[in-house]
Formats: structure tokens, sequence, C-alpha cells
């Protein structure tokens, strides 16, 4: 009881500042609204469809076969011996999720603005929640994966064990380029229209439909700087037994961690202000 | 440990917004390319412009409060303390800060100046059924809308079944919201709400929506929470509201504190000397009347169809509104528009000049007379009151004056039986009341003409 006492709660209300530092025990608080607003996004996402999960198969086996007739057949991209099919099937499952989830992230505030006008909730809440609603289609995206790695007899290795190294660096990722740009998508709908090209350049940055062995040695650093080429030569990596390229890896969480930090407080900045600008 | 008996301390609160930004026209090809060319800058400051207000502050306050600064005080020198148990109204005219200041205290938008405290638990409901998602069902509908109230998942899984009684949707649980009637899904977003229990409670005009039933009971449940300590901060438009919760009242205007004391002395002094009950207003000197260099507000009337100025019209015939300006430089085509509200503040239409000898055309300066017929047999019965706003259209599209509660009229019926609610004597609902064309179809007149 006297514990109780002792924990109410003082609410100071003043001007923003400029730079704020950022309030990780608020959002702990509000850790039950967080589910509440993943299993939202879940349900609301498939609802009325036929196919409901099943899309969360069927969108990167398209992409899957399309680029094995394209890349793999008809341009003959060099994989370092791995069948195309197996060596683009690990890249696009985690691309899958990373430009969903970054799409959606970037887009939370502007779906969301009835609610910031009336309510108040750490709007940090607003770029997560997709990122991690995301999270479902990609585990169910898995099946489809392991199933290849299966038929093309890969034996798991001891690199399995990094797996969770490259799932966070792939949860990092769109929830980096959801807190840069979803206050910005509020007041510019330029954002949903960059996005889309936006998306389709990334994933040429990156070494999803080629092989990073064909980056010439001397921009390999600089290749390296896009944490997206980490994750996925990562993940190419851990799934299938090769040599572990810290070169790649090491840059991209560097300026991943560092985009992310700043992003945050970026957006801890514009979140008080956000409704004013809409 | 709570120090003092305070719940909300609010001291110099002050909030500015910006005036509508001004686009430019371009006057030629040129000008236009490079305007367009220049527009990704212009666009970053503007937006910078509305949350950044440095410039405006550098100015001074003297500026700003003679408005030479594109920007005004929505909120200004607010400051007032609220006890712990104690229910605040707050009321004033549309456009008095009312919101706004909620806003400050629910932390939606932040303040520009001065500060607030709140001690304990805080919810504030400016909206009900905030985040209710068509595609969940009513159970899941329940436990969002109660977690982005504030509430944990715990509290809502402990009260679930008394919310799910008070809002009398048990059947339905299991059904998406979506197949929902309005009706019903207020119920439930109000039985969310009404089972919230924080220390400090902030409540917009909510009840506005929902049966009168329904109102009362959501009324009681409030009066309950007072009871128990809960301190309250309620805005209504509706006096018999305020006066049944509220033990104090604050009224502002303008964005200030009018009057701020006991809730029977507030409320009487609003109704007598805040609401407009006068059916003209007028602004005899120029240099104080609202309006700019290009056009400034001489007078507003109401009157009816044989010119005699009034402020009670039967429902059945028209009303005018005349809006009375001088304009002051020529060159300018211009858009008086008028506003209506009704007594609970709600927005029941928006009338735009639509003469054709002047619309679209740069008028010479000299005194202009625009005046709107609001056609008989179209509101309900009650109180409305009107705003004016006159536009510039070209060659810059801006706000000349914009007088909210210039004006309010009362409409009345005498039950005659040719206005619009035919031979019901009874209280009839509804924002307007229009004259319908009836028609009947049947059978009988064939048979009885075979």
């Amino acid at each position: 009881m006297a514990r109780e006492i002792l924990e109410i709660p003082i609410i100071r209300i003043e001007p923003p500042k400029r730079w704020e530092a950022l309030n990780l025990e608020e959002l702990k608080n509000y850790r039950d609204l967080f589910f509440f607003l993943v299993w939202r996004d879940i349900k609301a996402l498939y609802a009325q469809t036929v196919l409901g999960f099943a899309w969360a198969i069927i969108n990167p086996l398209v992409q899957l076969v399309i680029f094995t007739i394209i890349f793999g057949k008809v341009a003959k991209i060099e994989t370092d011996g791995i069948p195309y099919t197996l060596f683009t099937a690990v890249a696009i499952i985690p691309w899958t999720y990373m430009s969903g989830a970054m799409t959606s992230s970037a887009q939370s505030l502007v779906a969301g603005q009835n609610m910031l006008g009336k309510i108040y909730f750490p709007r940090l809440i607003f770029p997560i929640t997709p990122v991690l609603a995301k999270l479902v289609d990609f585990s169910i995206s898995l099946i489809l994966l392991i199933g290849i790695l299966i038929f093309y007899g890969v034996t798991p290795t001891l690199n399995l064990l990094l797996l969770p190294v490259f799932l966070l660096m792939m949860i990092a990722v769109p929830m980096t380029v959801g807190m840069w740009l979803s206050s910005l998508a509020i007041r510019f709908r330029d954002v949903r229209f960059a996005m889309g090209f936006a998306i389709s350049m990334l994933m040429y940055s990156a070494p999803i439909v080629y092989s990073a062995s064909a980056i010439p040695d001397e921009y390999r650093l600089i290749y390296a700087f896009n944490p997206i080429v980490g994750v996925i030569e990562g993940y190419r990596a851990v799934l299938l037994g090769s040599d572990i390229p810290w070169n790649y890896i090491v840059p991209g969480i560097c300026v991943n961690v560092l985009l992310l930090v700043s992003g945050a407080i970026y957006f801890r900045r514009m979140e008080r202000v956000i409704v004013d600008v809409i | 440990m709570r120090d003092q008996d305070w719940a909300i301390r609010v001291e110099n609160l002050g909030k500015l917004y910006r005036l509508g930004t001004q686009d430019r026209a371009e006057e030629n090809l040129v000008s236009a390319i490079v305007g367009a060319l220049k527009s990704p800058l212009r666009n970053y400051r503007k937006y910078r412009s509305t949350y950044d207000f440095r410039d405006v502050e550098a100015l001074g306050d003297d500026a700003i409060d003679a408005g030479d600064s594109g920007a005004f005080w929505a909120l200004k020198d607010i400051s007032f303390e609220v006890k712990q148990g104690e229910a605040l109204g707050l009321i004033g005219s549309n456009g008095a800060g009312k919101s706004t200041l909620l806003k400050v205290l629910s932390r939606i938008t932040p303040p520009t100046r001065g500060r607030a405290e709140i001690q304990g638990r805080l919810n504030s409901l400016l909206e009900v059924g905030t985040g209710f998602h068509p595609e969940l069902t009513g159970r899941e509908n329940v436990f969002l809308n109660g977690t982005i109230l504030g509430m944990r998942r715990k509290e809502v899984e402990k009260k679930f079944d008394a919310i799910v009684d008070f809002s009398g949707v048990e059947r339905f649980l299991d059904t998406p919201v979506k197949r929902y009637s309005s009706g019903m899904r207020v119920r439930l977003a109000f039985a969310v709400a009404a089972h919230l229990e924080p220390e400090v409670l902030i409540v917009d005009e909510v009840l506005a929506v929902g049966d009168a039933e329904f109102q009362r009971k959501c009324l009681d449940k409030m009066q309950e929470g007072g009871k128990s300590g809960q301190t309250v901060i309620f805005v209504s438009h509706s006096m018999p509201a305020i006066s049944r919760l509220c033990d104090r009242v604050l009224l502002l205007k303008n964005g200030r504190v009018e009057m701020d004391g006991p809730t029977h002395d507030v409320v009487s002094a609003y109704l007598t000397n805040e609401r407009p009950n006068s059916a003209q207003k007028q602004w005899p000197d120029r240099a104080t009347a609202p309006g700019g260099e290009v056009a400034r507000l001489c007078a507003v009337r109401l009157m009816s169809e044989d010119g005699a100025v009034s402020e009670t019209f039967d429902i059945r015939r028209p009303v005018g509104v005349e809006i009375h300006y001088e304009v002051l430089k020529g060159g300018c085509s211009l858009m008086p528009t008028f506003s209506l509200w009704n007594d609970e503040g709600i927005n029941i239409c928006v009338a735009v000049d639509q003469d054709k000898q002047w619309r679209g055309r740069p008028r010479p300066p000299g005194h202009y007379v625009s005046t709107g017929w609001i056609p008989g047999n179209l509101l309900a019965e009650g109180v409305f009151s009107v705003n004016v706003t006159l536009w510039t259209m070209a060659p810059v599209r801006r706000v000349e004056f914009h007088e909210t509660d210039v004006v309010a009229f009362q409409t009345l019926d005498t039950l005659d039986g040719d206005s619009a609610r035919g031979d019901f004597q009874g209280n009839l609902p509804g924002l307007i009341r229009p004259m319908l064309r009836w028609t009947t179809a049947t059978d009988t007149v064939r048979a009885a003409n075979g």
C-alpha cells in the first residue's frame, strides 16, 4: 500500500526542447498496447481474403520463380556454384520482410493520424508496430525457405547459431527507415511515391539477385556500408554454411546502429509536434 | 508521495498557431517556373513554420497581439489549479481555446510557452472508440480500445464483464464491429471509456453522441467517479451537463481565462453576457473592426423577409444573414461566407456567397452588403449562432476576417400543422427539419375507382 502511494506519477508538460532523451521506460509500460496493435495489424491484413496467410508464401514464391527464370536461366548470373533458386531464395525471404515492413512503417503515422489527434501514447509505437506485425508473414514464409533448403539437400552447420544476429539486423533495418521517414511522410505525401522506387533501388543495391563477389574489391567497403548487404550475405552464409563474410557485416551493423539511434532521437524530436504539422 | 492536494497545475500556458499560410499566385510563366523550382525549399520552410515559432516570438508579444506576425495565441497566460477530487468545467464559445487546452493537457500537442503538471494517472477522452477497427470483433476491440486509453491488459480482463454488461451488446461480442449498427458501436466504445479509473480524467464533448438514456447512464458513471476522489476536467456546450457535473467552471474567451469561479456564477454570466443573443452586431470604429487593409467588417444583422431585424424566427420563414463590410483596397475578388452552429456546438452548414454579379470579379472600394437567405422549413427548432468569414480568392487566397458567434437566433414552431413536423406534437430530434415532398402509392384507389 505504501509503495502505491509512492508511485503516483507526475506528468510534466512543457514546450518542446530541440532534443530530448529517449524514454524507453515509458515504452515498456505500453507493451500491452503494442501487443494489441500488432494483433490488429495481423488480423486486419488478411481479413476477407480467400487465401489468407497463404499470401505470405505466394508473394515470395512468385518472385522466386521470376528471378530464377530471368536472372538464373536467361541472364545466367554467376552464383559461386550455388543453384540459382537456392541462392536467391535465402535472400528473397528476408528482403520481402524488410521491404514490406519498411513501406508500412514509413506510412504508419499517416495511417494512424486520426488516432494521433485524439489520444496520447508514445508515438514510437506507430513505426515499430508494423515492423513487428510483419514478422508473422516472415515466419510463415520460412516454411517455403525450409522446403527449398530440404529440396536442395542443404545440411545445417554451426553457422546456424548466428541466425539471431541477422534476425535482429533484419528487424533493425525497416525500423530505422520507419523512424526517419514516418514523421516526414505525414507532411509530405511524396514519401509514399518515392518509397516505391526507393524499394526497388534498394533491392538492386544488395546482393539479392546477384552475388556480392561480383563487386570489385576497391568498392567493397562502400558497398558494405549498406546494412541490407550485411543482412543478405549473413543469411546466405548462415543458411548455406559458407564462411561468414564479416567484412560485409561489421560495417553494416555499425551504420545500422548509428542510423537507428539517430533515427530514434530524430523521431523523438518530431513526435511532439507531429500533430501540429498534419 | 503526493505533495499537496493538487491534481493539475497550469502556469502561464500559451500556444501559438499560424494563420492559414498564403500561396502567392504567379503572374507569368517564367516566375511560375522559378516558383515551382523553389517550391521544395518553400514547402520545407512552411513545414518548419508549423511547429517552429522562434521567428514569431522574436517579434514580441505586442506584434503577435496586433496580428502582424501571421500567428495568433490559441491559448495565452492560462493559469489555474485543480484540487484532487474536484470537477472542473470548461466553457466558452467556439474557438475560445477549450479543445486546444484539452489537447495540451492530454499531451497531444505541446504548448509554446508555460508549463502544466498533472499528478496521478491521466486518461483523456477526446473521442469515443479511438482505434476501433472494423475487422476486429467486439471483444478484440474492447481490449484494443482499453489499452489505447491507457489500461493494462489485466485491468481490461478484470472489468471485461462489467464493460460488456454496460454496453448491452453481449450477443454480438464475437461479431466483427463492421457489422454493428452505429448505435451499438458507440455504446461499446462508451462502455470501455466509462470503466476507466484514472486519478485524473479529461473529457471533451463526447457525451453529445448516443441516445439520451445512454448519456444519462454515462453522466451517472462520471458522477460516481467524482465521488470516489477522481479529478475531472469536462468540456461541454451543454450547460445542464456542466451544472450537474462540475463544482467549478473556467470560462475561456479568445484563448484566455475570462472567468474562474463556482459553476452557477460562471454559467449564468456566460449565458447572459457571452452568448450572442442579439440579432445584430456592429463595429462602428473602422480602425478596430475585424479585417485588414483589404476589407473591414462593419456589421452583421439577422432579418426576416419584411426587412425587420429579429432574433426569433418562425421555422417556416426564411432567415436573412446580412454581412456589411467596407472594401478599402480595390482589385480583389472576395467571397463572403457564413456558418451556422447549433447550441451543441455542431456545425450545421457553411454558406458561400453565390451572387453571379461579383463572383470571381475584383471589387472596387466601397460599402457592400452581402445577404444570404436560409430558407424556411430547413433548420430544426433551436438556437443557432453564426460565424462570418470573408475570403479573398485572388490575387492571393487568404482570410480577411473571421468572426465567431457574431449573431444568434432562435427558430420556433407554432404547431399550426403546416411545418415539417406535420401533425406530430412531441419532441422531434434531428439537426435539420426540411419539408419533404411526400407521395403515396396504393392499390386501394384503383379498387375504389373500379
